[in-house]
């Protein structure tokens, strides 16, 4: 199963959750298959595997369940957004696929100020997680670009204890590119 | 013709049938407003994990095929199906949208969910879109398809052996099973796909293919066309990331995991030793062991101390030529269970006739110049010769136009009466004075109170679809002779529904607990009874009905949905005078009402309100099976611009009667609507009843006669004839385990899969050439061909309710003795050594596309719009084994069993 080797970058940005989320230290994290995907041991049971699964255990862990979302609704959209992260978005490889992944969470993004609309959820904070290499490469024209994105990003990035040790994307509050959509 | 639609007139007053009482439109209309609005651009494994996860949680959601408005496009892959929630919100993830299903209803998420949720959208949904890419667009076979998913599979074994629960998150389906379930099956398609040494999964699979809502959402979203559809998107996709190797997970040559169990242990594994004992052990036992076929007197009474069922089918109305809807949802799916109960030696009763009395029968006399009584006497035998064709085995065939209609009918409505279930109230109607008569909603036009079109109709406006109520039009004129209507008051008797309300209510409670009611049928009801009931009309301004024999009412006859379910029991009383000892006798007697859904408010509302009320020992249904609808092709269903098939028509066709049988039963509409499609006939009579069941019965008897000089040869049982003794009981079982719960289409399948194990069996062991070997293989071979002929035999009885002639062939072709006419749960040896053989023929003829595409024609399905005369030919053949076809096009019109035609 689980081999104890070389945590993956998805055990880094658990690591990062738990710490977020206020919990002790010490969990322990192996990866598995060709994908590292990241499993965590747990007391009872054959561990959990996957980063959807263990950002959710953490996040009743630490008893925030509201990052979940708290109606049925709710629920399911962040489900939506945590999935959208760990399909589309690690599964990204080209410059074509992340300029896809940048188009769609602008539209979605046009008209929220998070992810599931009003509140922030775990969604939120692994996209950010997930995105962060994405958003640093970006030239000025292309944050213009995506302006919802970015404007969501430093949300995020500015969300106490989200960022950690993760560098600060710098974005320009002047629009430079005036006829840029 | 008087139609009164007055306010106390329940949900659907305005109807004159039983069919049309049902507003179709009113009813969807309410619906909508709770409904979340669900889109699938695409019938592939996403539109059915979240149809099956929308039904398996009860979830109200408004369906919409094809793509979204541009602005509305959901981010992510294209063709994905969306959600609108309440807020606005919109789900774009076939896994959140049946999630939230699932959170709607109340099911808390669990982390054990959430991986199963994760692990099929990160690792299972990859390798599934490479199968399903490789089988549809490449063409590649099951095998090869399974390999691509064989590391997925085994994760599943593993998982499901170690818990040793029924489904992955413990003892209930969750949506982790439904969302499995939904991207493996359009791979898998059948549980025989799953390979031997995965057992757990192979049960698992089994399971939820065969619970309710799978099975629906796979008859809907796989219907039975063809697979261009999915294939045509797959091909204008990318292509899977890596087609063939390594995409994400596993594709490629699967590395065998350490735990997964050895090959050589394989395929009958799932076979316990104890049931390989039994079933050895009553193939033994021979003919002899079996119980003596029940032969009833004529009549058909009661009998203590057996089971006594009664079964109904809705009776049809008499001025129409019955089509295939009406068919396969009354009267053949009724005549299938009844002749298995005849198999079963259950005391078994059928009874149909024609709906005779009401408006439409006098306006058809007015239009051919014919007095009602003439009327029905035509058409009741029309319906006659074409249930007759259709093998129809009715103990009696009747009518309602008979005097012991009258009496019971007016004796019902007295014990009402005395009982104080009557209610008299004033309508107001229209009444055209130069003709003399009440004209019925359709016998009045004028224009719209709502949309002011100029032509609508007393019951409806064309225009806006809105109901309207025929006082309300604005200048309404006789359709007859155009003259100007005025409005009359006049009297009228109304059933107090809401007064037996309570009651109704206590027995559907019992009769839910004890007996087999489909799920619509179950739902209808609840709908009716959450709406609560109103007092419903049950007298009409007519001549041709039954007359109300109260002082003040003596011009006027029932309505006819109280009057036609009194049918069934004048029906019975012109078969037997003893029809008491059917009807009022619940202690013993099982009530079976088969129908379509339209008809179910008549039936388990309506009519029991009737016979409770009137308190006289009822009995009142037990089990009430309603089908959904049958569609035609992909063009409309109508009797004016003659398109799709009607009773009368099938017979012309020169298609054998059991043929439509067989594909009638076999697309079924359990569950789900489901559609004819020639195309697909011609495929399944080729597929499955030439190739397989044919071919199988043929050689078998072929061997016996060939090689054996016609007799029988001994058998001596290697373990493999044992295993497969004990497979063959296995799906009897599971054959009688659906009939029971009237699942007759599923059931087809258990017959069918019985004739592939024998092909197999035979094509493994080769008796052709073992006959020319020493005197082992002789040996041999006769033990493969008396097991196979046996199966054969087993298969005669298995297959007589849905295809009596060929299982009456089959059996004068092998001579079975007709005492081995009866089924138990076990496969015994009838045709011992021995026994002589008599002349065997081929049972099926293949169809050709050239005859089917003349047939397409004439019956103009699929409107030759999409294809000029073009030398397309007929959808591609499928590969062999292909059992399910994914469609094409929009949802085809619907074929109403009973309801109006365009």
């Amino acid at each position: 199963m689980a081999a104890a080797a070389r945590p993956g970058p998805g055990v880094e940005e658990l690591v990062l959750l738990e710490k977020l989320l206020g919990l002790p230290k010490g969990s322990k994290y192996g990866v598995q298959g060709e994908r590292k995907v990241p499993v965590l041991q747990t007391n009872n049971g054959p561990g959990l595997t996957g980063i959807m699964t263990i950002a959710g255990y953490l996040v009743k862990q630490a008893k925030k369940e509201q990052l979940l979302g708290s109606t049925a609704e709710e629920k399911a959209i962040v489900q939506q957004w945590l999935e959208y992260r760990v399909t589309q978005v690690d599964g990204s490889s080209s410059k074509e696929d992340t300029r896809i992944i940048l188009k769609d969470l602008n539209i979605h993004l046009e008209d929220k100020v998070y992810l599931a609309g009003n509140i922030f959820t775990l969604a939120d904070i692994l996209m950010y997680y997930g995105l962060h290499h994405v958003m640093v490469d970006l030239t000025v024209q292309e944050k213009e670009k995506y302006l919802n994105v970015s404007r969501w990003f430093n949300h995020i990035q500015h969300y106490p204890g989200v960022r950690q040790h993760l560098s600060n994307v710098v974005f320009i509050k002047n629009r430079l590119y005036t006829n840029a959509h | 013709m008087p139609s009164p639609r007055c306010p106390q007139d329940g949900a659907g007053g305005s109807g004159d049938r039983c069919s049309r009482e049902i507003r179709v439109r009113a009813c969807s209309r309410r619906a909508l407003r709770a409904a979340m609005r669900l889109r699938l651009p695409v019938r592939g494994p996403a539109a059915l994990k979240v149809l099956a996860a929308a039904a398996a949680a009860a979830a109200p959601v408004e369906l919409q095929w094809g793509s979204p408005a541009r602005e509305r496009a959901p981010p992510g892959p294209g063709a994905a199906p969306t959600l609108e929630l309440e807020s606005g919100a919109l789900l774009f993830s076939p896994n959140a949208i049946c999630q939230f299903f699932f959170l709607r209803r109340g099911d808390a998420s669990t982390d054990l969910g959430t991986q199963w949720l994760e692990w099929e959208a990160t690792e299972l949904q990859p390798a599934a879109t490479t199968a399903l890419y490789g089988r549809l667009v490449l063409g590649r076979t099951m095998a090869e398809a399974v390999g691509v998913l064989r590391e997925p599979l085994t994760h599943m074994e593993q998982s499901l052996a170690r818990t040793g629960t029924a489904f992955l998150t413990g003892e209930a389906p969750s949506v982790a099973d439904v969302v499995v379930w939904g991207t493996l099956f359009p791979v898998l398609q059948e549980e025989s796909s799953v390979p031997a040494e995965l057992p757990a999964l192979r049960t698992w699979f089994r399971t939820m293919t065969l619970s309710d809502p799978c099975r629906a959402a796979a008859d809907t979203v796989l219907v039975p066309t063809a697979l261009s559809e999915l294939t045509s998107h797959l091909r204008q996709q990318p292509g899977p990331r890596g087609a063939g190797a390594g995409a994400g997970a596993g594709s490629g040559s699967p590395a065998p995991s350490p735990a997964s169990p050895p090959e050589d242990e394989g395929s009958e594994r799932v076979l316990t030793e104890a049931e390989i004992a039994a079933a050895t052990d009553a193939w033994a036992r021979g003919a002899a062991a079996l119980p003596k076929p029940w032969r009833p007197q004529t009549p058909v009474l009661p009998v203590e101390g057996m089971r006594n069922i009664l079964i109904t089918s809705a009776l049809p109305y008499v001025n129409n030529v019955p089509h295939l809807g009406n068919i396969i949802g009354c009267v053949l799916s009724a005549d299938t269970f009844a002749r298995y109960c005849r198999l079963r030696n259950w005391n078994t009763l059928y009874v149909c006739g024609t709906d005779e009395y009401g408006t439409a029968t006098e306006t058809r006399a007015v239009q051919e110049g014919l007095t009602p009584r003439e009327v029905c006497d035509k058409y009741h035998r029309i319906h006659g010769d074409i249930y007759a064709w259709f093998g129809i085995s009715f103990d009696y065939f009747g009518r309602t136009t008979t005097p012991k209609q009258t009496i019971i009918a007016q004796d019902i409505f007295r014990r009402l009466l005395a009982r104080g279930f009557l209610l008299q109230d004033t309508v107001e109607q229209l009444r055209c004075q130069l003709c003399c008569r009440f004209l019925a909603d359709r016998f009045v036009e004028g224009t719209c109170p709502m949309c002011g079109y100029g032509e609508a109709r007393g019951d409806q406006c064309d225009k806006c679809g809105k109901l309207i109520n025929a006082v309300e039009l604005k200048s309404p004129q006789c359709k007859l002779c155009k003259g100007v209507p005025t409005v009359n008051p006049t009297e009228h008797l109304f059933l107090d529904l809401p007064k037996l309300q309570q009651p109704l209510e206590q027995w559907l409670e019992l009769s839910w607990a004890s007996g087999h009611w489909t799920p619509n049928a179950r739902h209808i009801t609840r709908s009716w009874l959450r709406e609560g009931l109103r007092p419903r009309c049950i007298t009409r301004d007519l001549q041709w009905g039954t007359p109300v024999p109260l002082d003040g009412f003596r011009d006027k006859v029932f309505y006819v949905w109280f009057d036609a379910p009194i049918g069934y029991l004048s029906i019975t009383a012109n078969y037997t005078d003893q029809w008491e000892r059917w009807w009022k006798n619940p202690e013993q007697v099982e009530l079976y009402n088969f129908m379509a859904k339209d008809n179910v408010p008549f039936h388990s509302v309506i009519f029991p309100c009737s016979l409770l009320g009137a308190d006289d020992n009822y009995t009142l249904v037990n089990h009430l099976i309603a089908t959904e609808y049958l569609n035609y092709e992909d063009g409309k269903f109508s009797k004016s611009r003659g398109v799709g098939v009607f009773g009368d028509m099938a017979m012309d066709t020169g298609i054998p009667a059991d043929v439509w049988r067989f594909y009638l039963l076999y697309l079924r509409p359990e569950g789900q609507d489901s559609s004819f499609c020639w195309s697909d006939l011609m495929l399944k009579n080729n597929a499955e009843l030439l190739n397989n069941l044919g071919n199988f019965i043929n050689r078998a008897g072929m061997f016996v006669c060939k090689f054996f000089g016609g007799t029988v040869p001994s058998m001596v049982l290697a373990p493999e004839d044992k295993r497969l003794l004990a497979r063959v009981t296995l799906e009897l079982h599971q054959y009688h385990q659906l009939l029971e719960r009237v699942r007759i289409r599923d059931a087809l399948r258990c017959i069918l899969s019985i004739s592939r194990h024998g092909n197999q069996y035979i094509q493994v062991n080769e008796p052709w050439k073992r006959i020319k070997g020493g005197e082992e293989d002789r040996q041999r071979a006769g033990t493969v061909t008396g097991v196979a002929v046996n199966m054969a035999s087993l298969l005669a009885v298995m297959l007589q309710p849905y295809m009596p002639s060929i299982s009456s062939a089959i059996q004068g072709q092998l001579r079975i003795p007709p005492d081995c006419f009866v089924l138990t749960h076990t496969f015994t040896c009838t045709l011992p050594h021995g026994h002589r053989v008599g002349t065997v023929s081929p049972l099926f003829q293949k169809l050709e596309p050239e005859r089917i595409e003349a047939l397409r024609k004439r019956f103009g399905g699929g409107q030759a719009k999409q294809t000029p005369p073009a030398p397309q030919p007929p959808p591609a053949p499928q590969p062999p084994q292909q059992e399910l076809a994914i469609a094409t096009g929009n949802s085809p019109e619907v074929l109403a069993p009973h309801g109006k035609q365009q």
